[in-house]
């Protein structure tokens, strides 16, 4: 397919690779904070065509691995009322929740369906105008302008019987958090598909105050070898700042529109998110004059105190502190059909990754 | 999750286009882009189109790797 083949020559990987070989001296670890780069990189075995001393971890920014267990466990509430309808997008159906998972739910009963878009969702509250239709509503900022367009739609033809359970999160803040606690990264491969919307502006602080570089990256093997040379480069100058290899997609600005929309439907509040706990001016809920939209509100739901797996370490992985043949229950206990945590579940999560590719 | 996947536009009706997507028609929402046009290319998320995908740049992108690959031989 067009701008996909391109891009994984393997001449050109080869090439860079070696290019990488030559100018890289110093040990230096990054991190690549996206759950979809985490799976390009084992998927394309890019760990092989890195230098040894070049260390690459996992981060943050699988969107279901950093959901905390009260999201699923008020997704499974939910989904237990009457005539109400989960949609959702097929990662979450197997994350478990404190006592059950989605899976467990429609196996008893419940009406949950997979869709690809909050579109899906808006037509079935349509077609179904005597059922509730909950979208839950997952991701960073790539995700959030399409639920906030499907607000603004449902807004605008007057849908009443549709309402989000809504966990999105914004980028930089986890970084952040990392940076201050410590995990040493001297630079992000930064998620090309969140820049895409919110431009690159958002990551100036990184170099500024902490002095680590930040590569907005693409996807495929010769994007993420350019991106580690772009990082490398960076380091070895000691020259950090924020630049884009992913320039084919995204612009400095980012989408203004799609920005203004999130803008338009979401404010900032804090969120917990597992691993990292409790972060300010980390996640979006809807502003007031949407709130009818917003299921929390809509629906009264009692849960009991969560509990986390016992044994996972999902946590620690997601801070780049371990990797996943770290936990004793990787590949026994804890496998995708049978997913103790999150991160097994989804298919950026690092251990799904580790389990599939083997590494 | 982010993942996003190019698809070629194929037709255009109001907000929602139909998309060509390794030989899938798929229909899509244009809510999030001003100015698309039959024939471009853009990146789709979710259902939605998230950004147009900018042939030049692709073509200096991979400009930029030949000459790294230039410089190995
Ligand atoms: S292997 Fe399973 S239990 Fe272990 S950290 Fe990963 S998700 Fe948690």
């Amino acid at each position: 397919m067009k701008y996909v083949t391109e891009f994984r020559n393997s001449e050109a990987i080869k090439s860079l690779s070696a290019y990488l070989h030559k100018i890289s001296n110093k040990e230096i670890t990054i991190m690549e904070v996206c759950g979809s780069h985490t799976m390009s990189v084992h998927r394309f075995g890019i760990h092989d065509l890195l230098p040894e001393h070049i260390h690459l971890i996992s981060g943050p920014g699988c969107p279901v691995c950093v959901t905390s267990i009260d999201f699923m466990d008020k997704a499974i509430a939910l989904a237990r009322l009457p005539n109400t309808i989960i949609t959702t997008f097929g990662d979450l159906i197997k994350v478990p929740g404190s006592t059950s998972s989605l899976e467990k739910e429609r196996a008893n009963g419940a009406d949950i369906r997979i869709v690809f878009s909050i579109n899906e969702a808006l037509e079935m509250a349509e077609r179904y105008p005597d059922k509730e239709i909950v979208f839950l509503a997952i991701g960073f900022e790539t995700t959030t302008p399409p639920t906030a367009a499907g607000v603004l739609r449902a807004h605008s033809s007057g849908i009443k019987n549709f309402s989000i359970l809504s966990a999105h999160k914004i980028m930089p803040p986890p970084m952040q958090a990392l940076i201050e606690e410590g995990i040493p990264i001297d630079g992000f491969l930064a998620p090309g598909h969140v820049s895409t919307i919110t431009g690159i502006e958002m990551y100036r602080f990184i170099p500024e105050k902490f002095r680590k570089g930040v590569v907005v990256s693409g996807f495929e093997p010769t994007d993420i070898l350019q991106s580690v040379i772009m990082l490398v480069q960076q380091f070895e100058k000691q020259e950090p700042n924020v630049e884009i290899q992913y320039r084919r997609v995204v612009k400095p600005e980012g989408n203004i529109k799609a920005m203004q929309m999130i803008e338009e439907v979401f404010e900032v509040t804090s969120a917990n998110w597992r691993g990292l706990g409790n972060l300010p001016n980390s996640a979006l809920q809807l502003k007031k004059r949407y709130a009818h939209f917003d299921a929390e509100k809509k629906f009264q739901i009692s849960l009991d105190a969560p509990h986390e797996p016992k044994g996972c370490i999902c946590g620690l992985i997601l801070k780049g502190l371990r990797t996943p043949p770290q936990c004793t229950l990787f590949g026994k206990l804890c496998t995708p059909d049978n997913p103790v945590g999150a991160c097994m579940v989804s298919s950026e999560g690092a251990c799904n990754v580790f389990y599939r590719y083997k590494k | 999750m982010c993942l996003s996947i190019p698809a070629k536009v194929e037709e255009i009706k109001g907000n929602e286009a139909i998309v060509n997507l390794s030989g899938n028609k798929l229909k899509i929402a244009l809510d999030l882009l001003d100015e698309v046009n039959i024939g471009e290319y853009v990146l789709v998320h979710a259902g939605y189109a998230i950004q147009k995908i900018d042939e030049h740049e692709a073509e200096e992108t991979l400009r930029l790797i030949r000459m790294l690959e230039e410089e190995e031989k």
